[in-house]
């Protein structure tokens, strides 16, 4: 309708105005997060908010290329796209770089090139040309195997580069999954899935097997008609402990000490206080000193450059993945709120949009680009204040660098281009 | 309904997220406070404390630095073994001790500092400075400690001891490791002595590492020096009333008339002040507090509230004239004692019969001054309307409350009326033959010598006084205006001089002949005071605590006294004796009674003292022998006899 009142402009301006908000209001807090004394040129690219600065400006030029493509190049180049991304994964292993760790950089003289960034649109417009191919049907195990290759490759490629983050991003698509058709029985088995982890974890295989006996005995009985056979209880049953059970035994032996600490203190299983203590050193000195940054924020924040925590770097890598600690210390609750309330407001407007697509191709893409952005949102946030174990995946449009800003900017404006050619389809 | 999974975890995630921030924020969150902001290093600079010097510029109390070595736990990296065992000796302490302490600080706050190690001396902090770097997580805070330039006067100056955390919740100035002024000048002038702390913020990196100035050090404050002070009291003086004082327990207090300035203020048993200064203090201040039975830090001068016993007829004869009720010239017949029908209330000693008012002040006559308090009470038909007058007249020498000075202890002493009487007796019950004991200074009537001083000074004065103070001089600051408003008492003039001829001829003829200065006009009122102790729960009396009240000269007085020696005896006996020889040191500057100095220098208490403890059965009064000191040249008891009450 309001495409319609302003033909010159066809584009969304809700989800831009909600991106600028974003994106500006995230240059602030680099600004604040990265200076280190005076302020002597917001163009210094030797510091980080001089860099983050181009990266802003070159993301307009980005759009500017995105919007001018014709919308259909994306659907006819996805597959292309894909592999291109999937080759940029794997030629890490080549010339890949190693930061922190992990091997998940091209360098290019003193720039350095993250493609898990780009390979996130990448997936996200495969998965749409695949779902959107009139001989899909989600329904099917064999179609629901193939998209399930499609996640998987870049999800393994990014984990075999020690990016645990950034691979469960990949859980995203589930969503898309869901939404396009996806059983109802996965959803249980997910969310089954969950809680059975979690209760094994917290709690013990033997309680888990109790608790499930219970409740599987509860549904046999009270269900009279088609109750079926008790063998099929009990075969429920020994998944689900035998799950519980493999869950204790991947967390004892399968994962790395520091991500065995971070679980361990979210649910906290530790009850020796000094060992606590010990890994609350180790493990939760970021998040100890997140919250306190966030806390100290108040209501209304120390005011724009005035964080002591953020001046004195408290918080480790307080410009990227903990970025929004900044936000917490500097405007408080009302600039939290606000962060918060534009993400959650951008994904419900990107969905909006989605369901008002007529090609389904649209509407796939659509639907990813929410769940990406929903996931990074609720991991990263949650990680930030402590309500999810840490899981380092950067806050879309806000995190410090390159890649991430440009990666999340090509995903949202391919959608907001499709979007716009929404009236005229080819 | 698939459309609406991650709609509504969208929404569901939004608004734990809002909730958590609210929790984080607002909830949780106090006012921004940069005191407990971790991120800012606070680094405190101690003003200088103010100097004490005496009314005659002498100093008295100064500084010396002191360092503390201050331990914030959470910041301390664990020390190998050699390093832990260097330090320790550093320090003088034990690994055991190190362990213990890191512990208690660690108890307090993990990230607040605490003292580790208070007050080394100059030459521990030498050796440790060019090390400390080695110990992280501890740092030397340089404070500064009192340096007394006397042994004198410890109950005067009071000291100064560390803040503990009820203070800090109160006065949120101090921090832990602080010191404030615990007794004594140190504590009722701590304001002022004090001045205040400079604070500087600073700007800290996670590695606690100093990164500059916090907002350019605009909230920077520097120390602001504590004003030195000159007190009223004279050292010489003080220092002769502390000899005097030795070996016996008691307290003199010397007041200048004519400004209400207190120029000795003893007690006896004291100590030296610089027991409380440095690392000892604790254990030092422990040990003084706990002596229950010596209690030297009991001012005796100030807290001891006894019946004044006789002084106080002065009081009674003053108001019997005010009141109209007594002309100087009535006499009353004296029969050893004053009799209500057939009914001895009190006795008397043996003197002339009959007295009027000035031989009955110079003898002290016990039925004299019922018959005068009797009239006082009984002027008007309603017994409890005529103590209420009494009462107020009473009071109008600062007696039965507090001064209201600037001392850091003092007790209201008792002056009953007539509420205080019905309540004992039930309402009209009583009169004035129930309560004869007030009309010489004992039964309900109690005082402190502080406040005998005083009324010493309103009566050489004639009717007013300045309330006794111990501040002369403030540096760049005036001292209260009320020290320097005389109070008047509610006595006409006109009836001062016949009291105070009374009180001449107490010197001249009555019972303090002996203790005459030569050249100086002095009056006084002797006192002694039965008292009781409680012995395995049996009421015990114990030998009469010998009192002395005095003024001089005569005319314009400069000196008023009051002294109070524990179980002297009668008054002049030992409190006479020191009174006259404060008095004449005080305006002469030296000793001519050589003999009476001897005497008080040679003779010891301290026996009387043991009595009550030793468990067997002891006699009093006449029946006591003193003690005398063999350092001083004289090696026989002396059966003392010479001065009669």
């Amino acid at each position: 309708m309001l495409r319609e009142n302003h033909r010159g402009f066809k584009f969304d301006w809700i989800t831009i105005v909600l991106f600028l908000l974003l994106v500006v209001f995230g240059y602030l807090n680099i600004l604040s997060a990265s200076h280190v004394g005076e302020i002597t040129s917001y163009f210094d690219t030797s510091q980080l908010y001089g860099k983050h600065l181009i990266f802003v400006g070159l993301t307009f030029v980005l759009i500017v290329l995105i919007l001018s493509v014709e919308a259909k190049f994306y659907e006819r180049f996805a597959s292309i796209i894909y592999l291109i991304a999937m080759l940029a994964l794997i030629g890490l292993f080549i010339f890949g770089k190693d930061v922190n760790g992990a091997r998940s950089w091209y360098g290019i003289g003193s720039m350095t090139i993250q493609p898990s960034e780009f390979a996130k649109f990448a997936t996200a417009l495969a998965i749409a040309k695949f779902i959107s191919d009139i001989e899909t049907n989600m329904k099917t195990v064999k179609d629901q195997l193939k998209v399930t290759a499609i996640i998987f490759i870049p999800a393994i490629l990014i984990l075999l580069q020690n990016d645990a983050g950034s691979t469960i991003v990949y859980l995203a698509f589930f969503f898309v999954f869901y939404r396009e058709g996806l059983q109802q029985v996965y959803l249980i088995i997910a969310l089954s899935l969950i809680v059975l982890a979690i209760l094994g974890l917290k709690f013990g295989v033997l309680i888990t097997a109790i608790i499930a006996t219970l409740l599987l005995a509860s549904v046999y009985f009270l269900r009279k008609k088609n109750r079926g056979s008790i063998f099929q209880y009990i075969i429920v049953l020994i998944v689900c402990t035998s799950f519980s059970y493999g869950v204790k035994l991947f967390y004892e032996h399968g994962l790395k000490p520091h991500q065995q600490n971070r679980i361990s203190l979210w649910l906290r299983l530790e009850k020796d206080p000094a060992k606590l203590e010990r890994m609350k050193k180790a493990e939760a000195y970021n998040l100890i000193q997140s919250e306190q940054a966030i806390s100290s924020g108040g209501v209304t924040g120390k005011g724009f450059l005035q964080g002591t925590r953020t001046t004195g770097k408290f918080v480790p890598e307080q410009h990227t993945d903990y970025i929004f600690s900044t936000v917490g210390e500097e405007w408080g609750f009302l600039g939290t709120s606000l962060v918060v309330l534009t993400f959650v407001l951008l994904i419900i407007r990107i969905l909006y949009l989605a369901e008002g697509q007529k090609s389904q191709f649209s509407r796939v893409y659509g639907y990813g680009v929410a769940s990406i952005l929903f996931v990074h949102f609720t991991i990263n946030i949650g990680m930030v204040m402590g309500l999810i174990p840490t899981v380092g995946i950067p806050l879309p449009f806000f995190s410090y660098g390159g890649s991430g800003l440009w990666g999340f900017t090509i995903l949202l404006f391919i959608f907001v281009k499709l979007d716009s050619n929404k009236i005229n389809e080819w | 309904m698939r459309k609406l999974l991650l709609l509504t975890t969208v929404i569901l995630v939004g608004l734990v997220f809002i909730a958590r921030l609210f929790y984080l924020q607002v909830y949780n969150s106090s006012a921004y406070n940069i005191f407990e902001d971790t991120a800012i290093r606070k680094v405190y600079k101690y003003p200088k404390r103010g100097y004490v010097y005496d009314r005659n510029g002498k100093l008295l109390v100064a500084n010396q630095p002191s360092y503390d070595v201050m331990v914030i736990p959470r910041e301390v990296s664990p020390l190998d073994s050699l390093d832990l065992e260097e330090f320790c000796g550093l320090l003088k302490i034990t690994k055991e001790d190190y362990q213990n302490k890191l512990k208690k600080a660690r108890n307090y706050s993990p990230r607040l500092p605490s003292p580790f190690v208070p007050q080394l001396s100059k030459t521990d902090y030498a050796v440790l400075q060019e090390k400390m770097r080695k110990y992280e997580g501890f740092y030397i805070q340089k404070r500064s400690l009192r340096s007394y330039q006397t042994n004198i006067g410890a109950n005067v100056l009071g000291d100064l001891g560390e803040v503990n955390r009820r203070i800090i919740k109160r006065q949120p100035y101090y921090k832990l490791g602080d010191l404030i002024g615990k007794q004594g000048i140190e504590l009722s002038y701590e304001n002022v002595l004090r001045g205040v702390k400079g604070i500087k913020f600073i700007q800290k990196d996670r590695h606690n590492k100093d990164i500059g100035p916090y907002k350019d050090g605009i909230f920077d404050t520097l120390p602001k020096p504590g004003k030195d002070i000159t007190i009223t009291i004279d050292s010489e003086l003080q220092a002769y009333g502390e000899l005097l004082m030795k070996y016996k327990r008691g307290g003199i207090v010397a007041i200048d008339p004519q400004s209400g300035e207190i120029l000795a203020m003893v007690t006896g048993p004291s100590y030296n002040p610089n027991l409380l200064v440095g690392r000892e203090r604790n254990k030092n201040f422990s040990r003084l507090f706990r002596d229950t039975i010596n209690m030297p830090t009991f001012d005796r001068g100030l807290q001891a509230q006894y019946p004044p016993g006789s002084p106080f007829k002065v009081i009674n004869a003053l108001i019997g004239l005010q009141e109209e009720v007594v002309d100087i010239d009535d006499k009353f017949t004296c029969r050893m004692g004053y009799y209500y029908g057939s009914r001895r209330l009190t006795g008397c000693h043996h003197h002339r019969s009959p007295v009027d008012m000035n031989a009955g002040i110079a003898q002290s006559c016990n039925a004299y001054f019922v018959n005068v308090y009797r009239r006082i009470v009984d002027k008007y038909d309603d017994a409890g309307k005529g103590m209420n007058i009494w009462a107020d007249h009473a009071k109008s020498f600062g007696l039965g409350n507090y001064l209201n000075n600037d001392l850091s202890v003092g007790r209201k002493g008792r002056i009953p009326d007539g509420n205080y009487y019905d309540r004992q007796y039930g309402d009209n019950r009583w009169g004035s033959t129930y309560i004869v004991s007030n009309a010489i200074g004992q039964g309900e009537v109690e005082a402190t010598p502080i406040q005998l001083a005083n009324m010493a000074a309103a009566i050489g004065n004639r009717g007013y006084y300045y309330t006794p103070h111990i501040i002369k001089n403030i540096e760049g600051d005036t001292i209260p205006s009320k020290f320097k408003t005389p109070k008047y008492t509610t006595i006409d003039k006109r009836h001062f001089e016949p009291v105070i001829q009374g009180m001449f001829d107490v010197y001249n003829k009555g019972t303090a002949q002996s203790l005459r200065i030569p050249g100086i006009e002095i009056c006084g009122k002797t006192g002694t005071a039965e008292n009781f102790v409680k012995i395995d729960s049996v009421k015990t009396q114990l030998t009469d605590h010998s009192i002395f009240v005095a003024f001089a000269p005569k005319d314009n007085p400069k000196i008023a006294i009051a002294v109070f020696v524990e179980n002297g005896y009668w008054g002049s006996r030992f409190a006479g004796r020191m009174a006259s020889l404060m008095i004449e040191k005080y305006i002469k500057g030296h000793i001519t009674r050589t003999d009476l100095e001897q005497w008080i220098l040679t003779h010891s208490l301290e026996n009387e003292y043991k009595k009550p403890y030793s468990g067997e059965p002891f006699k009093i009064n006449g029946e006591t022998t003193l003690q005398v000191i063999p350092e001083y040249g004289i090696n026989s008891n002396s059966k003392d006899i010479n001065f009669k009450n």
